[in-house]
């Protein structure tokens, strides 16, 4: 099984390759953005993973900092997948930048009035701060010291404690900094709803959860079964939780956006519900991405590994979700009369990604796996099973079936 | 509007005669501004502008009236550029008004400035918007310019993260090219549509031969483009300039030297003199999408 997932990971990882290849040689000409949809699927799948690596990390950050023991024994490989999550969207977003080269210069350069560039800040103290943590961690610095007593939380006062606290902050400012990315364009009426950082930050939560679920449930580097148990059924519990927020969020927004008449405000609901790609809402997104899933997570005797795979389903929506924000917000023309006014290859109001787009994408996804599965194999705490700790029972009550 | 004005037909000889006093060749376009303005150019006692030679039968052509003509309202443009350009640049502030009434739609604005500033496929800076209204007969056809508006509060310049898009002292909105990362935040945020993305096509990529003229260095800023793959401005956000290379050698924008109805008026609107002022003071003035505080310094006649 660990066999094979080496393979279909290099697989994805070599053909996806070829999509990088294409942006390399062709340029920009490889992409379906264009001077009138200037962000696609690129960005929607950097949002993504940006996304699920601050879900990820908060989930276990959250529950490290107020011990909740259940997810204790996964907090490093909720760590490593958090790192994993963040080079992936760096790369998919430096891929979609025009010139990747002078990317630096936000750093000596910045304006500190645009949300990009805090973005790329924050990013990169998170990105230290996971290092950090991870070395930390291979030391065992932030495990129970051998004479703790009883009533001590593992980890206590340790350096990995202090910087759970500063990450979890940074974690909430860049997921929520997302959706005030979009949220700040007044230009698009679509993005320019004072809600969408929270939105972004539920969702961030949602999708990172739900890609817990399935590491815990079908990655499981390694665990008891009984932790696995404990661990899928508060995750279960987190996830189902945190989608339906946001479905609600979904739902008053979709409500809302129905009684608007101008066009620019009108179309971007008008083409999610009903345009040529409706299915991306009703299938990937509700149907795969949310029923379904839910469904088997409410079940009472649903075993660890179908939690896991219905967690990977509601990550997989979310490309859609995040497909469906940044998309038609840029689909609605500034004027209705300027799609028609100059059209040529380059200015097309409408979008459709090409095939070395999705090749980029499957190469981002594989990438992420592929440094989270080098991780939870070759970081050195791994290599030490003799470290996990046993939750006290008064913690939890499973009640299900868990076998794996 | 536009659709009330009546053309008026021409006599072949007049035209030549017109286009012999032109005779600069500057704008081909020119040749038909007669035909469709309604103070012909070519009126009694008018002269070319630029004078060919001694030989020339432009010489011979008497001198233009004081009002009320296009060429004429290009040269007024001229001084008034001359005058600002004799202040310093902080005390300018560059602004177009568009007389909708005027522009008959011929895009020869979109096609100048795409010659004058090379733009590649999917690069635009000037598109004429056209709208239809009305039914047969009861039918009228409307044009819209849309330049870079130079957004006196620009949502571009606030967003973009390296500061490679900024606001000039003189009002222009401009983009530093070498440090432009693309990722085109500018083009999401801007309200007009104005910015473009230079993904490296060509016109000619497609054929045996890729024309050599495409690559050729465009004059933007003051410096030398070559469109070479990996090099600005190719993976670049590219927006109009107002040509500000064209303005610091005295010449006015493309568009508006090519304006075959005179609807492009430009000029420094700190300037109580300039003719862009006189404009701003006439009736029917508007802004495109006031109501998001970007306080363009395009302006409209209606
Ligand atoms: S019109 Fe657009 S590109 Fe031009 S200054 Fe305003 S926001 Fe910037
Ligand atoms: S594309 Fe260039 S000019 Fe536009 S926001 Fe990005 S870095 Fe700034």
């Amino acid at each position: 099984m660990k066999k094979i997932s080496w393979i279909i990971t290099i697989a994805a990882l070599l053909v996806g390759a070829i999509g990088v290849y294409h942006y390399l040689v062709f340029g920009e000409q490889a992409a379906g953005y264009s001077s009138a949809v200037p962000w696609g699927l690129g960005v929607a799948t950097y949002m993504l993973a940006s996304g699920l690596s601050a879900g990820v990390y908060l989930i276990t950050s959250l529950v490290y900092i107020c011990s909740v023991k259940e997810l204790e024994p996964f907090r490093r490989v909720g760590l490593v997948a958090a790192l994993s999550a963040l080079l992936a969207a760096l790369v998919a977003i430096g891929l979609d930048l025009g010139h990747l080269g002078r990317a630096w210069r936000v750093f000596i350069s910045p304006n500190p009035h645009s949300p990009m560039a805090w973005m790329v800040w924050l990013y990169t103290i998170y990105l230290l701060l996971l290092i950090l943590q991870l070395y930390f961690d291979s030391r065992g610095d932030s495990s129970p010291a051998p004479d703790a007593g009883t009533t001590e939380i593992p980890g206590d006062k340790r350096p990995g404690r202090y910087l759970a606290i500063i990450g979890v902050l940074v974690a909430l400012a860049f997921s929520g900094g997302l959706g005030a990315l979009l949220g700040v364009v007044q230009a698009r009426p679509y993005w320019s709803n004072p809600l969408l950082p929270v939105m972004f930050l539920v969702a961030a939560l949602a999708s990172g959860s739900a890609l817990l679920t399935f590491i815990v449930g079908v990655v499981n580097p390694g665990q008891h079964a009984e932790e696995t148990g404990r661990a899928i059924n508060l995750l279960a519990r987190i996830v189902v939780g945190l989608l339906v927020f946001y479905l609600l969020f979904e739902l008053v927004e979709m409500l809302l956006g129905s009684y608007y008449l101008s066009p620019s405000h009108a179309l971007p609901y008008q083409l999610i519900l009903t345009g040529p790609n409706w299915w991306i809402f009703w299938i990937v997104h509700l149907v795969v991405g949310a029923l379904i899933p839910v469904l088997l997570l409410v079940r009472s005797n649903i075993t660890a590994k179908t939690a896991g795979w219905a967690g990977f389903l509601i990550t997989l929506g979310f490309l859609g979700v995040r497909y469906n924000i940044v998309v038609p917000g840029l689909l609605a023309p500034p004027f209705p009369a300027l799609p028609a006014a100059y059209s040529e290859p380059g200015l097309v109001y409408t979008y459709v990604p090409t095939q070395s787009e999705w090749l980029v994408v499957l190469f981002v996804l594989a990438l992420g796996a592929f440094i989270f599965k080098l991780g939870i194999e070759y970081l050195p705490f791994n290599r030490r099973p003799d470290r996990v700790v046993t939750p006290p029972a008064r913690h939890v009550k499973t009640g299900a079936d868990l076998s794996r | 509007m536009v659709g009330k004005e009546r053309r008026e037909a021409r006599e072949p000889v007049t035209r030549r005669e017109f286009l012999a006093k032109t005779a600069t060749g500057m704008v081909l376009g020119a040749v038909s501004l007669g035909v469709l303005n309604r103070n012909p150019a070519y009126a009694a006692g008018t002269m070319a502008a630029p004078v060919v030679g001694p030989d020339s039968r432009a010489t011979a052509v008497k001198e233009w009236p004081v009002k009320s003509d296009w060429e004429n309202k290009i040269r007024r443009l001229e001084q008034d550029l001359e005058r600002a350009l004799g202040k310093p640049v902080e005390q300018r502030k560059w602004g177009m008004v568009i007389d909708l009434r005027r522009c008959v739609g011929c895009r020869a604005c979109t096609v100048a400035c795409k010659a004058e500033n090379h733009l590649p496929p999917g690069v635009v800076y000037r598109p004429v918007m056209e709208e239809e209204r009305g039914t047969y007969p009861e039918v009228q056809r409307q044009f819209l310019p849309r330049p870079c508006m130079h957004c006196e509060k620009p949502p571009c310049v606030a967003v973009c993260p390296v500061k490679a898009t900024y606001k000039r002292p003189d009002g222009i909105v401009a983009i530093d090219y070498n440090r432009c990362i693309g990722c085109r935040y500018c083009l999401a945020a801007c309200p007009y549509g104005a910015r473009s993305f230079d993904s490296g096509r060509f016109y000619t990529q497609d054929t045996p031969l890729l024309e050599p003229y495409e690559s050729e260095p465009a004059l933007e800023y003051g410096k030398q483009w070559p469109r070479q793959k990996g090099r600005s401005p190719i993976g670049n956000a590219r927006k109009c300039t107002f040509c500000l290379h064209r303005l610091q050698t005295g010449q006015l924008p493309a568009c508006v030297t090519t304006c075959l109805g005179g609807a492009t008026c430009f000029g420094d609107l700190n300037d109580p003199r300039s003719m862009v002022r006189e404009w701003l003071a006439r009736e029917g003035l508007m802004r495109l999408k006031e109501e998001l505080g970007t306080e363009p310094q395009v302006y409209y006649l209606t």
